[in-house]
Formats: C-alpha cells, structure tokens, sequence
C-alpha cells in the first residue's frame, strides 16, 4: 500500500489497491464460502456461499488484471471450488454433516497428522543439509515395530520410544553411510532402505510375535487431558483429551524452526545443504554435518512410527503398517516447500484430509476411498508448480566429495 | 546447470546426478561388467543368510528349500510333466519372472534415458486395470482382437502414466522421482476406488465383495505349459521374452533409441549436439511405462483375470523391478537374468516354500531384505569395487575411491 495520491489516501482503499492482498482474501473468501454450508455456521440456503464465491471470483480476476496471474487464478479456483462445496454442503442431509464436521474431526486431524509432522520434520532436516531422504517410509516403520517392542518387553512407553528411535537412527545411519561416504545415489539408497525396512520388521515380526497382534496390556503413550478444557463443550473433544505425542510435535515444529534459522547449527546445515564448497571452505565439517542430520531424521521420523503403533495405534503392529504415510510425509515437507511452518501446515492439512475420507463413509464408500488420492494429487500439482514453485535446497540429492 | 537449453534451470541436482550416473556406469562397465552385480547377489544373500542364523535357523538349508520351492531343482530331473511338483513350481516361478522381466525394462530404459522410474508399480496397475475392464467389456469380439485391444490398451495406460511424469519433467522440470511416487499413490487409490464398494469396476455378481469381474474367455491369453485356468504359464513369457529383443533394439539399432542414450549420458551434450532433451524424456518415460503396462495387461489376461482391494497393498513387483534393472545394470541380458532371480525368489519363499526350516512368512520377508541388500550395493559400487579389489589385492586399496571420484 502505498497511498502517493490524495485520492487513495485512506487504508481501506489503500489495501483494496494492493494486488497480492486482495489475491489472498479471494483464496480466503473461496475457503470461507465452502465453510459456510458446514457447521458450526451450516446456512441452508444456497445463496451465502454463492455471493461469497462469486465476490472471491471477483477478487481473482482483479488480481489477475494487476499482473498477479498465479495469485489471482489460484482465488478463482478457489471461488468456484468453494461455490460447489458449500452448495453441496447445503444439499446434504444435516445429520450427515454434523457426523463429518465435529469437534472430534480436529482431533482426529490432529492423530492423522502427527505422525507426518514428525516425517515431514524429518526429512526437512535431511534435506536441508544436501542429503535427499526417500526412506522415510521404511525409517518410520522401523519406529512402529521396534517401539512396540521395547513397549511392550520394556514395560513402559518411554523404553519403546527410545528403541524405536535407537532402530530407526540406525537405519538412518546405515543410509547416511551409503550416502555420505560412499556417495551413493540417494534416491536408489532410499529406496533400498525402504524395501530393508519392509524385511527386517515383517521378519522379525513373524520371528518374534508369530506375525499376530502384540499382546495386549502393552504400555501405550498416554493421552494428555488438559484438567480446564477438557470438559468444554466444543474445545473439550477437540484438543482436551490429545495424545501426548500430537503436543511434542507441536514443540517440535517451533524447535525445529529455532534450531534451523536461529542458531549456528542451523545456519551449518543450511549451508551444507545449499553450498558445500563454500561451507568446507570456512571449516564446516560437511560430512559430520550430514551424518547428524540424516541420523537426526531417522531418529524424528521413527518416533512418528512409535507414535503411529503405540500411540495412535493402541500397542500394535500390523505388516507394512505405515502404508505410505513416509510417501505423503516427504510429500508434506514437499508441499510446505522445505519449512518447518509451511511442513507442517501441509502434514495437517494431509492429516485433516485423511480425517474427512475417513468419515465421507457416511456418505458414500467410493467417495471416501477416492478422497484419499487428495494429498498426492495437490503434491503433484504444487511440484509441477501451479501454485507458485517449490524450490529444495541447491545441493540437495548431491554427494559431497571432499578435497 | 540446466539440462538442455529448454529445460527451466530448476534443479541442478539432475544434471549432477545424471553426470554421475555415467560415470557409475563407465565404472562398472570397467569393472569388467559382472562383478558389481555377481558381488552385490552374493552380499546380499550372504547377509539375509546371517539374518536367518542369528535367528536360529540353518541358513543353506533354508536357500535349499527356497531353491526347491522355486522349482529350479527341475534342471536336475527335468520333465514336462506339470504334476511333478518342481516342474510346477517352475512353471510359477516364470510366471513371476514374465512380469519381473516387464518391469525391470520399465526401471532400466528410463535410467537409460538418465530418470529414475520409481512407478513402475502404478504403471502396472493402471495397465491391470485398463486390462480387466478391456478384457471384461468388449466380450462379444473373437479371441484375437479382443486380446490385442485388451493388452494395448493396458500398455498405452502404462505409457500415459508414465507420460504424466515425463512431461511434467520436461516442461517445468518436476522431478520424475517425487512424480512418479505420487502417481504411484494415486494408482493405488484409484484401484481401491474401482474395485471397493459401488466402484465402477466391482463384480456385477456379488455387490459386497470388492473383487473386479473376471476376464472373458475371450480375452484370456492361451496357456501353453501347466492348467489353463489354474496358473499355467501362459504366452505373455514369450512376450516378455520379445520385450527383451525390441528393448535392446531400440536402444542400440535406433535413432530414437541413440537419443535417449545420450540424453542419460549428458543432457548437455545431446542438446548442443541437436537433439531434444524435452522430447526425449517424456518418449523414454512413456515407453517405460508402457513396459510396465504391458506386464499388468499381460498378468491380468495372463492368469489372474480378476483383481481385489485387497491385491494391491500385497503386490510389489513394480518396485521388485528396480532391484531386477539395477542388478542387471540396465541392459536386456542383465535384466533378464535379474527377473529370474526376483521371480525364483518371489515365488521360492511364498507359495511355492514347504519347508520346516523356514516358514514362507519369514522366507517371504528375507526376500524383501536381499531386495533392499541388492538395491542398497548396487547403488553404492565403490563399495564393491573396494571389497573386490581388496580381496584381490591387485591394486593400491584407495583405488577405487579415486576411480569413484570421476563425478
């Protein structure tokens, strides 16, 4: 906003003025009109979401004849997108809605989510100092097994988190190996510590548990409930009664946010990352950087897999439990463009989508499956850059060679 | 650093990493060309095999059985005879390595072409898919062109899949690896859709099973050794074999072939020599996944004929085949060889295993670690050049790290 005229000498017109801010109230104005038709607002009537939309159209095509084409496309899209959902919203049944949209789908979201934060932390971490980590699936399914283990031979919890975390920074370790000293391609290397993952924990699995369900009465990381807002009536089944493990990754994000753009050490990886000439040059210990790095990526993204066996899931283990949440975690720290804020915006947001397909069941069981496809397909749709270009370090996926 | 002049300077780490991957291979191929992958096998079975011990099973006993459940034992007494159970077991095992064959190609021409092809696994389900529901619809057609519709259709799907990914490289310089995943991902999820509950492809008969419709008759491909119906090896190993031949032939006899070669030597080059490199990644990438289509259409009309919700979290042959391609260094023979190898033990660790030293559950996860093993050695050469050459003691002991440092 810059007011150089007498006549648009007044904030409100002043920021109406400003392309990139109408650009992102259309985006906001198309999310608010599909908000609308679901509750706690829930309009019946058609109308609110239309004017909505049709002003955050309005507001895109605007932007877009201020040069900000990207910008103001992405608030048409949104517009017609949120037009549709909402009048959907309006046409379906109430009680329907009310089952999909409550306070327990932030929970929810929440439980989906967590184990991708950690994934999506991870391999920022790993990335960011040059070294592209494509085994977070296996690094993470190590965490589930192992942790469930050491729960349940352990005792406690606490000794399954720290097995867990011990098997999954030794996979890292075996990797950053391959990677670093032996400048193998990562992505094969990554690869390959998927399909060991796979073996290792479906054998030991089968070794040590027959391939059934770990015995009951294993130690689970505890929920948190929060004595004041747990008996609240929205906030209470919303964020009350959380797993302990959903709040460390809350932490984890604004530590990881510190610890890579506030301290030296960040500052090291960072420049291993995107130069490491130059970081060798002013005597930055390249290799040990990376080492640490991608063992601190094994260690965060198998406490993911402790949290998805032995917290979210109750004590147990199921063969190749991770499905694909590595894949979609990588895919979230792709997303939110290798920053812990925008990561995690993006593991929440996969999480929130999960958390909806789950309960789309009411409507329709294709719906629902179909729904799952939504992280990988806004993945593939933010790299091939539609919605503004994600940018991985400079170094990323390349061997260092020292002199 | 961009590849060719029309590519967005995006991603410098393409151009380091295809450089290198020539490299890698000028050094295997000095390496006298079998050494890394012989060297990487026996690693890797050496420490599965340990695995096995530690856990208190005799591990050569235990690679017997796999290699009797696998059928191989049939060169010792071999007979045509599909009730010998080592001539069935075979006939399973090359059923297995028909498609390993199709997907290792899948891995080895994009890798050629300098791209890693880690969706291999959606381009086959996409081929399945088109497969089943050509092979289910169309059924008034005589056999012949139904099954050319049917496998056609499922190498284009394959190729259309894989051409997602190549075109998003060539022309905003997407990586194919993150593209490929996705895409994968999405196969899978669409499978699921297609198959589950009200999907458009569930059976007619029984609304509650999410299983696809069978095939017609019309459509399923002639069986030549064991039951039709049950399994038997059906034609589409020849075709596998065929797929082999125009693999080598479009690599080495053609120009398109010349030009994706030398896109994945140095996309630098090729562009200044005139060739494009855009053109040429989204052509390697399709062929790729038409490979892979072609070994889901083959499956499908083959001897599966119907597929369930349930199949595809247990299927993995699309990433079995990186592991066949990199052990077989990307060329037709390796590969082929590779297939063989994967399909034997696939088939030697699961079904076809009767064993009371190993259980198939736990001999059906040693074959996922030799996977992991095999890919994890072949990725790192220096170190089975260095273990090579240091048993041999023919040369200093830092010479192969200085041969690595060719990047």
């Amino acid at each position: 906003m810059t007011p150089t005229t007498a006549r648009f000498d007044n904030p409100v017109s002043g920021w109406l003025r400003n392309p990139a801010a109408t650009g992102y109230s259309g985006l906001v104005l198309g999310v608010l009109a599909a908000f609308l038709g679901i509750p706690p607002i829930q309009t019946r009537t058609v109308t609110g979401p239309i004017i909505v939309g049709v002003v955050a159209i309005a507001f895109g095509i605007w932007t877009v004849t201020r040069g900000r084409r990207r910008l103001g496309l992405g608030a048409v899209v949104t517009g017609l997108i949120g037009i549709g959902l909402g009048v959907l919203a309006t046409r379906s049944g109430v009680g329907n809605l009310n089952a999909v949209f409550n306070a327990s789908l932030i929970a929810q979201t929440f439980a989906f989510g967590t184990p991708l934060v950690f994934g999506a932390i991870a391999g920022m971490f790993s990335e960011r100092s040059g070294v592209v980590n494509i085994g977070l699936e296996g690094m993470m399914l190590m965490g589930a097994f192992w942790g469930v283990y050491g729960a349940d031979k352990g005792g406690t919890w606490v000794l399954g988190l720290v097995v867990g975390m011990a098997a999954g920074g030794l996979l890292a370790l075996v990797y950053a190996y391959f990677a670093i000293h032996l400048r193998a391609d990562q992505i094969v290397g990554g690869t390959a510590v998927n399909f060991l993952a796979l073996g290792i924990t479906g054998y030991f699995f089968f070794q040590l548990y027959n391939g059934n369900y770990v015995s009951e009465g294993v130690s689970t990381i505890p929920n948190v409930r929060i004595p004041g807002i747990a008996s609240l009536h929205f906030l209470g089944p919303a964020i009350g009664d959380l797993n302990l493990m959903v709040w460390v990754s809350f932490v984890l994000v604004i530590v990881s946010y510190i610890v890579l753009f506030k301290t030296p050490i960040g500052l090291r990886i960072r420049a291993c990352g995107e130069h490491p000439r130059a970081a060798d040059t002013v005597g930055i210990n390249v290799y040990a950087v990376r080492y640490g790095a991608v063992v601190l990526s094994g260690l965060l993204a198998s406490a993911g897999g402790v949290y998805l066996s032995d917290g979210f899931g109750g004590g147990t283990f199921t063969d190749n439990m991770t499905e694909g949440r590595g894949f979609i975690a990588l895919a979230a720290m792709i997303f939110g463009n290798w920053r812990p804020a925008g990561a995690f915006a993006a593991a929440i947001l996969f999480g929130f989508s999960s958390a909806v397909a789950l309960r789309l069941q009411v409507y329709s069981a294709s719906a629902s499956t179909l729904f799952n496809v939504l992280p990988y397909v806004l993945t593939l749709i933010a790299v091939a850059g539609v919605i503004g270009r994600t940018v991985p370090p400079a170094a990323d996926g390349k061997p260092y060679q020292k002199q | 650093m961009s590849i060719g002049a029309n590519v967005p300077p995006e991603t410098p780490e393409e151009a380091a990493e295809t450089g290198t991957m020539a490299a890698r291979f000028a050094l295997k191929q000095r390496a006298g060309g079998l050494v890394v992958p012989v060297l990487t096998g026996v690693l890797a079975f050496l420490i599965g095999g340990l695995v096995v011990l530690a856990t208190g099973h005799n591990p050569l006993a235990a690679y017997r059985d796999i290699f009797n459940g696998a059928g191989l034992n049939w060169i010792f007494h071999p007979t045509t005879n599909i009730a010998s159970t080592s001539a069935y077991n075979l006939s399973q095992t090359l059923l297995q390595t028909t498609t390993l064959i199709l997907c290792g190609l899948a891995v080895a021409f994009a890798f050629r072409c300098g791209m890693f092809n880690i969706g291999g696994q959606g381009q086959y389900f996409v081929g399945l898919y088109v497969a089943n529901w050509l092979g289910f619809d169309f059924a008034y057609m005589r056999p012949l062109p139904h099954i050319l519709i049917a496998v056609g259709g499922a190498t284009l799907a394959g190729a259309a899949w894989a051409g997602i990914a190549g075109f998003l490289k060539a022309t905003v310089g997407a990586h194919e690896v993150i593209s490929t995943i996705m895409l994968n991902w999405i196969a899978i999820w669409v499978g699921e859709w297609l198959f589950g509950d009200g999907g458009p492809l569930q059976n007619v008969a029984n609304r509650s099973v999410p299983i696809s419709n069978d095939v017609a008759s019309s459509a399923q491909l002639p069986t030549f050794w064991g039951v039709p119906g049950l399994q038997g090896l059906d034609v589409g190993f020849f075709v596998a074999i065929a797929a082999l031949v125009v693999f080598w032939l479009i690599l080495n006899r053609t120009t398109l072939g010349f030009e994706v070669r030398a896109v994945g030597f140095s996309p630098e080059a090729a562009a200044y020599g005139g060739i494009s490199v855009k053109k040429n990644l989204i052509r390697a990438m399709a062929i790729s996944g038409a490979f892979a289509g072609l070994a889901g259409g083959l499956d499908m009309l083959g001897y599966l004929y119907h597929f369930g919700v349930s199949d595809i979290p247990a299927s993995s042959v699309g990433f079995l085949g990186i592991a066949v391609a990199l052990l077989g260094r990307n060329t037709a023979v390796g590969t082929a060889i590779g297939a063989l190898l994967f399909g034997a033990l696939l088939f030697g660790t699961t079904h076809g295993l009767s064993s009371n030293v190993i259980q198939p559950e736990l001999a059906g996860n040693l074959t996922y670690m030799i996977q992991g093993l095999v890919v994890l050695f072949v990725g790192a050469d220096v170190l089975i050049l260095y273990v090579w050459n240091t048993r041999r003691k023919l040369r200093p002991r830092t010479k192969p790290t200085t041969a690595g440092a060719a990047t």
